[in-house]
């Protein structure tokens, strides 16, 4: 009851808003880990060189955090992704698909624009279009669900997921056909490479991480700028608080729903895009599998603040990367990460349960559930 | 208005007391050190300004805050209320100023919802309507325990939430502003049902702004002010005018100073306008009238006659399917809001939480909900908070909006002020020609009614042509220079204030037109 007593000084208000918002997930990692290590210790292994493991993995050395900020890569375009529609009010289920059309596009304009065209194109122009076409491709995807939700009521979690199916199914009939690798040796569903003039640079040589990791921040810290100083975000935020209170202030709701998934489609195209131009230089059938629903998991974890989203970006991008050396050292499966993984997205989701087992008073505003008299 | 039983003169015992009860909530003393107590079979009736205080001491009785410091007794004995579930066994229910229903529920499964009965696993329906039905005989409480909630009208789910509390038991009911949204029929009914509750031993916690009430229904009057307890009167030694001076620390003008006023050229045309509802019924028929530069056109009539689908054609909310609407001159029919607020109307909504505010954004953005797209609040599409910011302190000043600062989240603020809010901003914007105001102070304190009808006036005055739409004929009839009644989505009568009586208009929103108009 006293903790409720607090100063009146602004500043102090803010750090609190500032500490609520991050009490929970960092609580829910932490519960997560205790529990995973209580199913190693069931399990026979030992926490305590597992964890260590994980953590040399991700972070023991530059090829580690290299490695690391490589998995992040993707991770923080697709969380942006569904984060920013969460803020629309929207639920984006649809970043694995639109982060596939992402990947076809740009792969398509990185291997056959200098086929079809009959000369090189500097990399200053090649590489752009090819990460725009990706961009591109990945808006009008989830543009569809947009214009569905707005002008018939379909609703977006539905329409993402049948979204997901054409996608993926499309991307799958290309690369076995149209687009498949024909060079002698190749078996695989896989694009031709893509031309040097459509790759990204690598930041360091010898090392993987390469400038799409500085651009995934970059694009975080514009999607933060434009939801919070932005007319457009302000408009966005509006719908997604009370769409009827956003028609009344004379917002255009169904352009800025519409608005809103192309948005998020760009962002999630732009997570199939980066992987293609940076890392595989190619599009291979399955490289992305799970990147759009851990997309889900990260912006949930990020309670959809760019930033957020960023940390858990890396702390999923960590866990990944460091799981192998885990494996290695104490024989623990790479599964026991995606449970871990499953655990805090949980703890997250469910916060009373994290509220309890550390006695936290719930803070903001109690859920109306029907809006009566007007007092 | 029901004249009040006599009350007797034994004194009842105390079956709730709270003592020294302290809240702070951040930058808001909101409870200090209050003393309060009910007895039995009583209706208490408890008054205050807005954010005086009075839902949050209710909050904590009902166990949804927690006091920083003082003692809740019950029945003689210390309760420790930690959450609903302990006032509940304390036999305390609360009927909340914004319900607490399940629209899409039936009135049996929302009245059984956190204590629900089963047989074999399932839930037992026919014993929870069963006992609804009983409760409903038994005080009077007439409600179909299989009717959807969200079709009833507001006065009946109102009534589900009376039975909600009596069905678990309650012997101390709260009521936190339940007339605000009723009809005068509906709260007529209601204070029949509050007699026969304590006629049966049930006590009454009864919250209202309406002094005329208090006088009629309350046994005893604790008023609010600031946090703490003015004063508890008995009905037969006060009056309305010394209520409110209790209420806000001032004399309070309880009549509206209106100057004759020359009215100008026609701003608001309506012609032959018709309009339907969500269901698709037809509930505005071939509608016409004008409101001039400098006059204010009252619409009475009892809610649910098509007042409020006329003005959200009006105001663009709603498409009507035929008519016109023209303002100053320019045609706006089907327009969207954007387009008509660039024309000139100022929109205070009746609902203000659906459509007036966004709840979790600071009273800053709230202020600046429709212009923030023009300068000065936004420039090449980025938003200036600093703009923001100065003109929420201007306004918060200039309409005395009480809030910590304008950081706050509107759904922080007491309900009063969050109106105060909307008020604020849609009569602060600079090209206004038109307002049309929707319940402007449907659950505002006499202070603060007194402030927006002087300043109603006041656009008024400035040649502004307004549109009142309100349920309170008291506050249509101080306010008007002509009248409308709106009757089964027509308007039967149109005539000059002076020249009409309320029982005329009483007759006219009873449906009695054919006769007279
Ligand atoms: N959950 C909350 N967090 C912060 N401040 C709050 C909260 N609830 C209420 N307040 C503040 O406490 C004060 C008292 O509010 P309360 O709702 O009790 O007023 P009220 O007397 O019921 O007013 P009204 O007649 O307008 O409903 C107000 O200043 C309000 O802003
Ligand atoms: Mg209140």
């Amino acid at each position: 009851m006293q903790s409720e007593k607090q100063s009146n000084s602004l500043t102090r208000q803010i750090l609190q808003s500032v500490s609520d918002a991050s009490l929970v997930p960092f609580l829910a990692i932490l519960t997560a880990v205790v529990v995973g290590g209580v199913i190693i210790k069931l399990v026979g292994g030992d926490p305590i060189l597992a964890y260590r493991g994980l953590i040399q993995g991700s972070f023991g050395s530059t090829k580690a955090l290299s490695e690391t900020a490589v998995w992040a890569t993707p991770y923080i375009f697709a969380g942006l992704a569904v984060a920013l529609a969460f803020k629309g009010g929207l639920f984006n289920i649809g970043a694995e698909g639109q982060l596939a059309v992402g990947a076809v596009a740009s792969s398509l304009v990185g291997y056959a624009l200098p086929e079809w065209l009959g000369y090189d194109l500097p990399i200053v122009i090649h590489l752009p279009l090819a990460i725009i076409f990706g961009v591109l491709m990945g808006g009008i995807w989830a543009s569809i669900v947009g214009a569905l939700k707005a002008y018939t009521g379909g609703h977006e979690v539905i329409n993402t997921i049948m979204m997901n199916y054409i996608a993926l199914n499309t991307t799958s009939f290309l690369l076995n056909g149209v687009m498949k690798d024909r060079s002698p040796t190749n078996v695989i569903a896989r694009t031709p490479l893509i031309a040097d003039s459509a790759r990204i640079p690598p930041i360091f040589d010898g090392l993987r991480v390469h400038w799409g990791f500085v651009l995934a921040l970059l694009v975080a810290f514009l999607i933060w700028w434009l939801l919070n100083k932005t007319t457009l975000g302000f408009q966005i935020r509006t719908v997604g608080l009370n769409p009827d209170a956003a028609k009344y202030a004379g917002i255009n709701v169904k352009r800025i729903i519409i608005l809103t998934m192309a948005l998020s489609g760009m962002l999630a195209g732009m997570a199939g895009t980066i992987e293609v131009t940076g890392l595989n230089y190619r599009h291979e059938l399955g490289f992305s599998i799970g990147y759009g629903y851990d997309a889900i998991a990260i912006a949930l974890l990020g309670k959809s603040h760019p930033l957020g989203v960023v940390l858990a970006a890396f702390l999923f991008a960590a866990m990944r990367n460091g799981a192998t050396r885990m494996q290695f050292l104490t024989q623990m499966p790479v599964d026991l990460i995606s449970m871990i993984q499953a655990f805090i997205l949980l703890f997250v989701a469910a916060d009373a349960i994290v509220r309890y087992i550390y006695r936290i008073k719930a803070k903001g505003e109690r859920v109306v559930l029907t809006r009566g008299w007007g007092g | 208005m029901a004249k009040k039983p006599v009350s007797s003169e034994v004194k009842t015992p105390i079956v709730l007391e709270a003592k020294e009860i302290t809240k702070q909530f951040p930058g808001v003393l909101a409870n200090d050190s209050v003393d309060f107590d009910l007895r039995k079979g009583e209706i208490h009736a408890l008054l205050g300004e807005n954010g005086a205080g009075k839902s949050t001491l209710m909050n904590l009785i009902y166990g949804l805050h927690h006091p920083d410091k003082g003692e809740i007794i019950v029945n003689g004995k210390t309760v420790a209320i930690h959450s609903p579930n302990d006032s509940i066994a304390a036999g305390i229910g609360m009927v909340h100023q914004h319900f607490m229903l399940i629209p899409v529920f039936t009135v049996a499964e929302n009245v059984m919802l956190g204590d629900e009965i089963t047989k074999r696993g399932s839930l037992d329906r026919a014993t929870v309507a069963a006992r609804i039905n009983e409760i409903s005989k038994q005080y009077g409480l007439d409600v179909d325990p299989n009717a959807i909630v969200g079709d009833l009208p507001v006065g009946l789910q109102q009534r589900v939430e009376i039975v909600k509390t009596l069905y678990r038991n309650a012997e101390i009911v709260i009521l936190d502003e339940p007339t605000a949204v009723l009809t005068p029929q509906e709260a007529e009914d209601l204070f029949r049902i509050m007699r026969d509750l304590t006629g049966r031993g049930v006590s009454i916690i009864f919250i209202t702004h309406k002094l005329k009430e208090v006088l009629a229904v309350a046994d005893r009057i604790t008023v609010m002010r600031a946090g703490r307890v003015v004063n508890t009167v008995v009905p037969a030694e006060t009056n309305e005018a010394q209520l409110a001076n209790m209420m806000v620390g001032r004399q309070v003008i309880l009549t509206v100073e209106k100057k004759d006023h020359a009215a100008s050229g026609d701003i608001l045309k309506v012609d032959g306008l018709s309009v339907r509802d969500q269901r698709g019924l037809e509930t505005v028929h071939n509608v016409s009238f004008t409101v001039r530069g400098g006059e204010v056109l009252g619409i009475a009539g009892v809610q649910g006659n098509g007042q409020t689908e006329l003005s959200e054609a009006l105001t663009g909310l709603r498409e009507p399917h035929g008519g016109n609407v023209f303002i100053d001159g320019q045609d706006l029919t089907s327009k969207p809001p954007r387009i008509i607020t660039a024309a000139g109307l100022a929109h205070i909504p009746e609902d203000r939480q659906r459509h007036g505010l966004v709840m979790s954004y600071t009273v800053a953005d709230n202020m600046a909900l429709c212009d923030y797209y023009r300068p000065p609040f936004s420039n090449r599409g980025v938003i200036q908070q600093k703009a923001l910011d100065e003109n929420a302190r201007k306004l918060i000043s200039a309409f005395d909006v009480r809030t910590p600062s304008p950081f706050v989240n509107a759904g922080k603020l007491s309900g009063g002020n969050q109106q105060k809010v909307i008020v604020a901003r849609e009569l602060s914007r600079s090209n206004v020609k038109l307002v049309i105001a929707n319940q402007p102070t449907r659950g505002l304190d006499v202070g603060s009614i007194e402030y927006i009808h002087s300043e109603i006036i006041k656009m008024r005055d400035r040649g502004v042509a307004v549109l009142l739409i309100s349920a309170e004929l008291d506050e249509i009839m101080a306010l008007s220079d002509r009248i409308a009644v709106m009757y089964r989505g027509q308007i039967v009568a149109i005539v000059e204030t002076k020249k009409t009586t309320r029982e005329q208009l009483g007759l006219w929103m009873a449906g009695a037109h054919a006769e007279t108009a």
